[in-house]
């Protein structure tokens, strides 16, 4: 577990590329990157404060740093997401996974 | 069993005498994550010493129990509503942050704190550790499921991470009773007297606070555990099954499906029994007293009421089995997931689809099962719109109108007329339930919709012992509280129906004299417009008692007699009296109406308070008058007046 999180995985690395960093709410399922940027801000309709979104992705593990891999999608609209965080599994709807920018890699 | 806290004493008297601790014991909280094994902790350390109350003025479950240390001392045990952070999100992370902050309105601070953590999955609550750290109240950290983390191999530095926090830790394993004497040992330890109050120090901590919390909490789990040799590998490949888009979806339904089956089918059985013994000893009493009021009253109110209270107990029985399996196993995190987009768009939580389901048999489980919704405005939207949901008291009612109106014709060839208005009421139920909630949460609560994010526990086999000591407690709720309120409902619908008495000589049926059928009588031009007659509105006013109750009522009026033997009759007798739109609009009327005085009070006891009942009772009576108002005139006008 904590191997996974120094070491990125050479998943397809040899056509690795400086990748921007993406959202999570866009992320396919097989999607791995580490987690560069949790802010909050999701830029969905009707969204939870924030700081407080930020906060409670915080509590859940979604820190900067942490690995994160897309488990499962949901059937419509491929809605909501399951994801492994580091080596907690979370489930969580696109819509908040906006508010996490993550370094996808290269594939 | 009382539920009336008892009278505190001050925590700071009982401790420093250890004489006087014998009166008033020490208290100890339970403090985790969900599914750290804190709720199968309790029920290993207290056994059935368990009280299950609600905190004053919230609506969130307040467990107590009562333990027994290895050196004879006895302490109350808190258990408090998992989370992840103090920082409160819901009404019960509120609880469980003022309890531990000793804030709790009537409820002295706990003198120690258990904190349990699932040893598999110590990342997380490594950051509640340190944030309970801060607040500076002794605690033990009991690492939980450490069967599970020896049988992968995970390797923690025990001695270094009490360090690291600064608290002693015990390994636990609570389904098996293990580590507890230990537990219990560090507990005593923790709370000897000491002189001085402790003092909580808390504040809600900042984004960036949180984040040095995680990587402190990040470097210790490094420092302290090593990953597991074996580690588990099965909750991933079920996942792959069960978490499939489409598969997953067609076995989640199936699940479903099995156990509406199964409450439907299992629970008839001894519901029936029931019935038929309560009738019997309703029937046996009546006979056995001098005939008059006081065996009216034992038979009719006292013995017919504690009888519908307890019909509804095998329901529940094996509602609460199955959802305790799904709990327990760690499956109803994924049934949320899968349902979680059919529920969002109707503006529901995920979690809200087994209130709902669990509504098809009887409302009054799916209400109480609506405690899984930690967001208030999703918990209370679902317990407005569970009794929509086609209840199985709602089936007789159906089944007497239908099998009088509705022709038993086949239609196309294949399909009955009869079992498709059946079908057609069921969907009317589930259809409103969901256009109801979409506009409570569109127009009425518009507000932020509240975030789905849940852990996705690793799968385990529920544990037999504990989950029926979870059983038995869900039991005794309902025992406990439906029952205070439902029984006093059914002997009020009894003083209705029963006083006064009718007038020497009078030829029409008693009940037509009581309360009960004046306010029929006195409702019945407000029910004209939509097709009542008089007998209609007698049958509704006891029938507010329950739904099928109605059925009998109206036998009584109509005097052929409510069993079942004289269904026929009543049957042949509705054809003749009732105009078809009659018919349909009583059937539109059985849809929305509240009928089920019991089904309001649980929401009150539920909600604490009667503003919810009424709201309840005052939309689903205005949506059953427009709905059969526009029933009746809409089949007048097809020419089926
Ligand atoms: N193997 C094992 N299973 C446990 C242990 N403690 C709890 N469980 C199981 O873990 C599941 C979740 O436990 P529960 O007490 O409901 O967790 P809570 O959400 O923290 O209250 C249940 O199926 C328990 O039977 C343990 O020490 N070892």
């Amino acid at each position: 577990m904590s191997e996974a999180f120094a070491l990125s995985p050479d998943f397809n690395s040899a056509e690795s590329r400086a990748e921007v960093p993406r959202s999570l709410g866009l992320a396919r399922r097989g999607d791995r990157g580490v987690i560069v940027k949790v802010t909050g801000v999701s830029g969905a309709a009707e969204a939870i404060d924030a700081q407080e979104l930020e906060r409670r992705l915080l509590e859940m593990g979604f820190v900067e740093g942490a690995r994160i891999e897309v488990l499962h999608e949901g059937l419509f609209g491929r809605d909501p997401i399951a994801v492994r965080v580091d080596d907690t599994r979370v489930a969580l709807r696109r819509r908040e996974a906006g508010a996490v920018a993550v370094k996808f890699d290269g594939r | 069993m009382a539920l009336d806290t008892p009278v505190r004493q001050d925590p700071g008297l009982a401790s420093s005498d250890p004489k006087a601790s014998d009166a008033a014991p020490a208290r100890i909280a339970l403090v985790g994550n969900p599914n750290s094994g804190k709720t199968a902790l309790f029920n290993a350390l207290t056994g059935s010493r368990q009280k299950v109350a609600n905190y004053a003025g919230v609506t969130v479950e307040r467990k107590e129990g009562v333990l027994t240390t290895p050196a004879g001392r006895q302490m109350r045990v808190l258990d408090l509503p998992g989370t992840y952070s103090l920082r409160a999100r819901s009404p019960d992370e509120v609880v469980t942050r003022d309890a531990v902050l000793g804030r709790l309105a009537g409820e002295a601070a706990p003198e120690a704190l258990i904190c349990v953590a699932d040893a598999t999955n110590l990342r997380l609550v490594l950051r509640l550790v340190l944030e309970l750290k801060r607040v500076g109240r002794p605690f033990v950290l009991a690492l939980n499921m450490y069967d599970i983390a020896q049988r992968q191999g995970l390797r923690i530095d025990l001695e270094r991470l009490s360090r690291e926090i600064g608290a002693p830790i015990v390994t636990t394993v609570a389904t098996r009773k293990r580590g507890l004497s230990e537990l219990l040992e560090q507990v005593e330890r923790l709370v000897v007297p000491r002189g001085d109050a402790v003092d909580s120090v808390w504040r809600e901590p900042s984004a960036a606070e949180i984040r040095a919390a995680h990587a402190e909490a990040q470097r210790i789990f490094k420092a302290c555990v090593k990953p597991p040799e074996r580690p588990d590998t099965m909750t991933g490949k079920v996942d792959g099954v069960l978490l499939h888009p489409v598969a997953g979806l067609a076995i989640l339904l199936t699940l479903l499906f099995v156990m509406f089956q199964a409450v439907f089918t299992w629970a008839k059985i001894p519901a029936d029994a029931m019935d038929h013994l309560f009738g019997a000893f309703g029937a046996w009493t009546a006979a056995h007293l001098p005939p008059g009021l006081l065996a009216s009253f034992v038979s009719d109110g006292l013995i017919a009421g504690v009888g519908s209270v307890l019909v509804f107990l095998p329901q529940i029985l094996i509602l609460f089995f199955f959802i305790l399996m799904l709990e327990d196993s760690g499956y109803m995190a994924r049934a949320a997931f899968l349902m979680d987009k059919i529920m969002g768009g109707a503006g529901l939580h995920g979690r809200a689809f087994i209130p709902l389901l669990s509504s098809f048999a009887c409302a009054i489980p799916g209400i109480m099962s609506t405690r899984v919704i930690d967001n208030r405005h999703d918990r209370l939207t679902t317990i407005l719109v569970a009794p929509l949901m086609t209840c199985s008291a709602r089936i007789p009612v159906y089944g007497l109108i239908i099998s009088a109106f509705i022709p038993p014709r086949t239609v196309y060839g294949v399909l009955s007329l009869q079992g498709l208005v059946m079908f057609g009421l069921y969907a009317a139920g589930i259809v409103s339930a969901l256009l109801v909630s979409f506009v409570i949460r569109r127009v009425f609560w518009r507000g932020a919709v509240e975030p789905f994010m849940m852990e996705l526990p690793t799968y385990r086999w529920p544990e037999p012992r504990n989950l029926l000591m979870n059983l038995w407690t869900r039991a005794r709720i309902f025992l406990e509280r439906a029952g205070r309120i439902i029984l006093p409902l059914m002997v009020l619908v009894w003083v209705l129906s029963t006083f006064p008495y009718p007038p020497p000589g009078a030829t029409g049926p008693a009940i037509d004299y009581s309360i009960a059928g004046r306010i029929g009588h006195l409702v019945e031009p407000l029910m004209r417009p939509i097709g009542f007659n008089w007998q209609m509105t007698v049958a509704l006013v006891p029938g507010f008692a329950a739904r099928e109750v109605a059925v009998a009522t109206l036998g009584t009026v109509y005097a052929v007699g409510g069993d079942a033997d004289s269904h026929a009759a009543l049957s042949t007798l509705l054809q003749h009296q009732w105009s078809l739109a009659t018919a349909l609009s009583f059937l539109a009327w059985y849809v929305f109406a509240p009928q089920c005085a019991a089904t309001l009070g649980v929401v009150k006891r539920e909600t604490n308070g009667w503003l919810w009942p009424s709201v309840m009772f005052a939309y689903m009576l205005t949506l059953a008058y427009i709905a059969s108002f526009v029933t009746y005139h809409v089949a007048v006008a097809l020419g089926a007046g």
